[in-house]
């Protein structure tokens, strides 16, 4: 009795991670047909902010640090939200209609923000925003000339060498003035731990099994997660915006609904969400930069078997992913039968690296019946 | 058929197989120039890596194949080409002298296995192995390749399928310590046809070895992807429904490529294994497969030339870099993600070929006439331009 408990119980906070995960995963590749793949990289982003405002209220100390756990999911969000406005505003929006050009862009960027967090100090931070600051507002300044469509390339040209120049030179200053204090990396490519606040370790006594306060409460973040873009995609004027998109672009923007309004939103709804995902995992392990590559293939499935355009394809998806891996990986399977055969063989897939081969799988057997996954998009359409 | 209409016919075919002969005749040259002036030209170190990244643009021209000319976009070629190592690999952990303690590769002695796996005995064999090499991966990519596609499962859902292999490859390579040495790796190979694999004589004998196949895998491309079949996959990565509407099944010509692209990874992966010397599950790492795609796309997609070109100079650039500046790399990787796809979507050689031309053009003077016929020049249009224009 109690290893079934036990089971269900972990395979569904599994699957909770997941789903939060894969929430806005989801949500932005239902939208835009867009794999991103730097969503991991805005959880190990979501992650890292953890940490920072742990690290601040640790400095505060007392009760405080109690409830540093609700600011630091605010936090996650807004951050993980705001580099994934950037990436749409910056990137993405070039690229629709083009998957798999984008699916290499956000690798690019998913590279980049790995390594950003590895190296990332004073000297790097002052140095990048100097240069947003020179290169953006000089054109600004340039646009507002009658020529400026003329002398373009020139002005981005000139601005760019002229601004990256001044931001390194500024960045030499910097670090030769003040030597070590400024060229330290803030977090290094070490993991950094977070830790959680009291009334989070332990768990909840149940027989001789103990669920984990910490697991608990991902779940129940992923149950306020899930109802919260539940009730803004059903309840609010954006969330009817994003579904007619979702539904049909073109006719959504021939009825005036700003599309492009709705991409950047959606894409910084899912990233948000992201974040808070990266803010949930840092309670289970050591942050790190490569936190979000562990997560990604996984979340991926859930959509594969989710399928697009239905909230509950993600929930469901998630769910029986995370039930599955669980159940093959402890060898629970192994138990059920007495045939020997069977018995190595499920022996053989029972650790937790060898069920999601197995997973693989029960996933391509699955596409062979429902190849849209379990909640496909309905309608007659020739997809190009 | 009129007698003029088959002078014309014979006059093209004519121009066709002489234009064809221009480029056999460069291509020797070059695969002449990379065996007998290069390594003259380059030290030890340098030409080892020269005779790797050689390997590496076999499954650039594998990934062009599928990517660049039929649209699909796996991420999975790392597998196909650890699984050509691996089957190499495996067939040189063999080469144990009769003289030895233990008839086994060492690592199994050491995780205490006594009798040779199955699956192992068939690789005593060099041409069962040289088959699996191409085989194995070739078979395992059909396979994917006809349960995906025969669902009309595409774009952005097979990459992700494949890159969701990689992944598992990764862990069951990873997890089998006993059957194929785990993380380790197969490495530390002894003989091949008897002489030493590390001799420096051999290495280069591999190296011309890879030169060659690099000129058979260019020159059998360049063959399917110029006749009817090439105008297929170029069809079915423009407008596949229509494809479909005309007659055709895509599923079948999908699935062939794709295992022929999967083939040339696994030629691949066992050229580079003889030269590095080891084979391990890093080579299914998931970044190695998306690094691959962007040799192709920094080199041009769709231009044969430009996957070896761009698989050699990403390469090359990746281990100066490294050398100097090991933390900037990934910063100037990413960076390449993202100006080949916004700036520069058909690559170095797509660029020469529109816009470089141009350039070179304007600044040579000569003024390319983009109209038929020659509206610029027609004495008519440029009169009325200059009368009645505002």
């Amino acid at each position: 009795m109690t290893s079934i408990l036990d089971g269900i119980f972990s395979g569904l906070s599994i699957g909770s991670i997941l789903l939060l995960a894969a929430l806005g995963l989801a949500i932005v590749f239902g939208l835009m047909g867009v794999i991103n793949m730097a969503h991991g990289e805005l959880m190990m982003l979501g992650a890292y902010t953890t940490y920072v405002v742990q690290n601040g209220f640790k400095s505060l100390g007392g009760v405080a640090f109690e409830f540093y756990i609700f600011v630091a999911l605010i936090a996650a969000f807004i951050v993980a939200a705001l580099v994934g406005l950037v990436l749409e505003r910056g990137v993405i929006r070039y690229l629709y209609g083009r998957p798999l050009e984008t699916l290499l862009a956000t690798w690019g960027v998913s590279l980049i923000l790995q390594q950003f967090v590895r190296s990332v100090n004073w000297v790097m931070a002052i140095g990048l925003v100097i240069f947003c600051v020179l290169f953006f507002g000089g054109m600004r300044l340039v646009a507002k000339r009658a020529d400026f469509e003329r002398i373009r390339g020139w002005a981005i040209a000139i601005l760019l060498t002229l601004s990256t120049a001044i931001s390194f030179l500024v960045g030499y200053l910097l670090a030769q003035s003040f030597k070590l204090a400024v060229t330290q990396p803030w977090f290094g490519a070490q993991n950094k731990d977070v830790t959680a606040p009291s009334w989070l370790r332990g768990g909840l006594p149940m027989g001789a099994y103990q669920l984990p306060y910490a697991r608990i409460f991902i779940m129940l973040l992923t149950i306020a997660c899930v109802v919260g873009v539940y009730l803004f995609l059903q309840k609010s004027p954006w969330g009817l915006r994003i579904r007619s998109v979702t539904q049909n672009r073109n006719m959504s923007a021939c009825l005036g609904i700003p599309t492009q309004k709705v991409d950047a939103l959606t894409f910084a709804l899912g990233s948000g969400l992201a974040g808070v995902a990266g803010c949930a995992v840092s309670l289970l392990g050591s942050v790190g930069p490569n936190t979000g590559q562990n997560y990604i293939v996984s979340t991926f499935m859930v959509v594969v078997v989710g399928g697009v355009g239905k909230l509950e394809g993600a929930v469901i998806g998630a769910l029986i992913l995370g039930i599955l891996e669980y159940v093959i990986g402890t060898g629970m399977l192994a138990t059920l039968t007495t045939f020997q055969p069977l018995v190595d063989f499920f022996t053989f897939f029972a650790t937790t690296s060898m069920a999601k081969v197995m997973v693989f799988f029960l996933i391509v057997v699955f596409l062979q019946f429902r190849p849209a996954g379990l909640f496909p998009q309905k309608g007659r359409t020739v997809d190009a | 058929m009129t007698a003029e209409a088959t002078l014309e016919r014979q006059g093209i075919d004519l121009a066709k197989r002489r234009s064809l002969l221009i480029e056999a005749g460069i291509v020797a040259a070059i695969a002449l120039f990379f065996i007998f002036i290069v390594p003259l030209l380059l030290s030890g170190f340098r030409l080892s890596l020269m005779g790797r990244f050689l390997s590496l643009a076999i499954v650039a021209l594998g990934i062009d194949l599928i990517w660049g000319y039929t649209g699909l976009l796996s991420l999975g070629h790392g597998v196909l080409f650890a699984l050509g190592g691996y089957a190499i690999a495996m067939h040189l952990k063999l080469q144990i002298p009769p003289t030895a303690s233990s008839q086994l590769p060492e690592f199994m002695t050491l995780y205490g296995v006594t009798e040779l796996p199955w699956f192992w005995q068939p690789f005593y064999s060099f041409p069962f192995s040289a088959l699996a090499v191409m085989l194995i991966p070739a078979l395992l990519a059909a396979l994917l390749g006809y349960l995906v596609f025969r669902n009309r499962i595409r774009g952005v859902y097979f990459s992700i399928l494949t890159q969701a292999m990689t992944i598992i490859f990764f862990n069951f390579f990873n997890g089998q310590q006993k059957l194929i040495n785990g993380t380790n790796g197969l490495t530390d190979f002894q003989t091949f046809f008897g002489v030493q694999v590390s001799a420096p004589s051999t290495q280069f004998v591999f190296y011309v070895v890879t030169v060659l196949l690099v000129v058979v895998a260019y020159a059998f491309c360049r063959w399917l992807t110029s006749g009817r079949f090439g105008r297929l996959l170029v069809a079915i990565r423009d407008d596949e429904s229509r494809v479909r509407f005309s007659g055709y099944d895509p599923t079948g010509f999908k699935v062939l490529v794709f295992a022929v692209s999967g083939a040339l990874a696994g030629i691949a992966g066992a050229m580079f294994t003889l030269q590095t010397g080891i084979i391990s599950p890093k080579a299914m790492d998931i970044a190695f497969s998306i690094e691959m795609v962007i040799w192709v796309a920094v080199g041009g997609r769709a231009s044969l030339v430009g996957a070896i070109i761009g698989a050699l100079l990403v390469n090359f650039a990746k281990s100066l870099l490294s050398e100097q500046f090991p933390e900037v790399w990934l910063f100037l990787q990413g960076g390449l993600f993202l100006l080949v796809v916004m700036v520069l979507p058909s690559g170095l050689v797509g660029w020469l070929r529109t816009r470089g031309l141009e350039l070179f053009r304007q600044i040579t003077g000569k003024r390319k006439l983009s109209t038929y016929p020659a509206l610029e020049e027609d004495p008519e249009v440029e009169h009325e331009r200059k009368n009645l224009g505002d």
